[in-house]
């Protein structure tokens, strides 16, 4: 055959729906729906033109903020968040260590497996909110609840990625270490460990910057730290405290995100 | 001394990987055991301190049945048996030294292994063990700052640690270059004879095989279908362990990469000049 011969285009075929009838119809179907249900969606313009005064004076709060006049009420909740962030880190990855070994398949007996699979999915299912919520009603306003709420939220994060971590481990390595005659204790010590803690710690510190974030929002709920300070300051429509409060907030996870970035590789 | 008598192994996928293997390995013998791959060579050695769980039949190590131990006690049989891997499964981010001491784990009680807290004795014979290997300036380096061939030695000093009756070796050169491969090969044969230590080698290079092994046995769908020493190892017996057209192949591949080395070398020599 000659090269004359062999077509000069090619297409990339089609990958998902093969039938050009079904692709067109499928393409009209999307965008008439897409125009359906923006029509649902009910706008009230005046009061969009009331909000838009005031967003301007919550913006005007940001380029003018006030770190004064609420200055010991600021100090104290981000006091209290910075607190709650550092204990219920410290708490939860603790908790988070034993459930993750045991939510490895290739650690754990089958029961354990799901047991703490399923404690996992419990943890990862609720939000932040809605765990602060019932936590302030059962232990009252303030720092405490908070603390509970990022301790359980945390444990959700690092036992599931710490489970999938150990999961995906180098086996030779550990087959190595079982052929000595090496106990359990001696076989996570000696293969596991080694290979997930690097990124424990990476996780670990990541969890720290989130949890600070998190401190910000159930504090809106009652769970104290800072969020309760910004929570006051927008209802007393006091919006360059309010503004104060966020840049702070903004800046120390600026700080922490860095900082965990740079420690994660330095630790690599 | 080591006796297979009747060993099986069925995967749950149905594949029998082992079919009715019995071995005799005398004190002191280097055995190798060759054969195409997906012969059941890995899982023939793993058997033995189950690392896979054998289907039937009988392991015996002295006068000891490995194959109906419970878990506490097969855990102080697996110290009498060492066991030396393809990819060195060395652990990559501790210590050369850890390495070589985890060889004790099956001895020592967990809180020492934990604190790192090994005996004097235990300490002593580990830089005795790098002496021997010639990596006595690594003891404090990270496993994964060494060489291929550095990591197999620190992986035989390992295996030594154990005080092992028993050498199980798997693919030891597999990720080496030709001439690490000999030096590996030859530090294994001379330790072995040091200590009258018997080894069976999973080895898929025949020539080193031929090179090396004191009696080399041939499997062929997990089943033993050659047993004797290298000189016996002919054509015809090559045929029946590899197949016609793939020992045919092998051997072809085997002479080109001779052939390749050789020029290798006259070329590297006229360099040198």
């Amino acid at each position: 055959m000659t090269a004359t011969a062999y077509p000069t285009r090619w297409k990339r075929p089609p990958q998902i729906v093969k039938d050009r009838r079904w692709r067109i119809v499928l393409q009209i179907g999307i965008v008439v729906y897409l125009i359906l249900a923006i029509g649902t969606v009910e706008v009230n313009w005046t009061r969009v033109y009331d909000g838009l005064e005031r967003g301007q004076r919550f913006v005007m709060g940001f380029l003018q903020p006030d770190f004064t006049s609420r200055w010991t009420d600021i100090r104290q909740g981000l006091i209290e968040s910075l607190t709650m962030t550092l204990t219920s880190t410290v708490v939860g990855v603790a908790i988070s260590v034993p459930i993750g070994i045991g939510a490895a398949r290739n650690l754990a007996p089958p029961w354990i497996y799901y047991i703490c699979r399923s404690i996992i999915a419990v943890s990862r299912a609720l939000q932040e909110v809605i765990i602060a919520i019932f936590l302030v009603a059962m232990f009252g306003f303030g720092p405490f609840a908070g603390f509970l709420t990022l301790s359980f939220a945390t444990i959700g994060f690092i036992a599931k990625l710490l489970a999938d971590d150990i999961e995906e481990i180098n086996e030779g390595q550990a087959e190595a270490i079982r052929a000595t005659g090496a106990s359990w204790l001696q076989l996570v010590n000696y293969a596991v460990q080694p290979q997930v803690i690097p990124r424990l710690i990476g996780l670990s510190l990541y969890r720290l910057d989130i949890n600070f974030r998190e401190s910000a929002v159930i504090g809106i709920v009652g769970a104290g730290g800072i969020g309760a300070t910004l929570n006051t300051a927008i209802d007393r429509y006091e919006y360059d405290s309010a503004g104060a409060v966020l840049l702070i907030v903004i800046g120390i996870v600026m700080v922490a995100e860095y900082g965990s970035s740079y420690l994660r590789k330095f630790l690599q | 001394m080591l006796r297979l008598d009747g060993l099986s192994k069925t995967y749950t996928t149905g594949d029998a990987a082992l079919s009715d293997v019995s071995l005799t390995v005398p004190k002191g013998q280097i055995m190798g055991l060759i054969g195409p791959s997906g012969a059941g060579k890995s899982t023939l050695i793993r058997c033995i301190n189950r690392l896979v769980e054998p289907t039937a039949g009988k392991v015996l190590l002295g006068d000891v049945d490995l194959v109906t131990l419970g878990k506490g006690e097969l855990r102080r049989q697996r110290r009498r048996v060492g066991m030396i891997f393809q990819e060195y499964a060395l652990v990559e981010r501790l210590t050369v030294m850890e390495n070589v001491l985890s060889g004790r784990l099956g001895y020592v009680p967990f809180w020492r292994s934990f604190l790192r807290r090994y005996s004097g004795a235990d300490i002593q014979r580990a830089y005795q063990l790098l002496d021997r290997v010639g990596l006595m300036d690594k003891a404090d380096n990270r496993a994964d700052a060494l060489s291929g061939g550095q990591r197999q030695r620190v992986g035989i000093a390992r295996a030594l640690a154990q005080d092992p009756e028993l050498l199980l070796v798997d693919e030891p050169t597999a990720s080496l270059d030709p001439k690490t491969s000999r030096q590996i090969m030859r530090l294994l044969t001379e330790i072995c004879s040091e200590r009258n230590l018997p080894a069976i080698v999973n080895i898929h290079d025949v020539p080193l095989a031929q090179q090396f092994m004191q009696r080399i046995v041939g499997l062929r769908s997990g089943r033993v279908v050659f047993d004797g020493p290298p000189s016996e190892l002919t054509e015809t017996a090559l045929t029946t362990i590899y197949g016609e057209e793939d020992w045919n192949a092998m051997r072809q591949g085997d002479e080109e990469q001779a052939e390749a080395e050789a020029d290798a070398k006259t070329r590297l020599e006229a360099l040198a000049r």
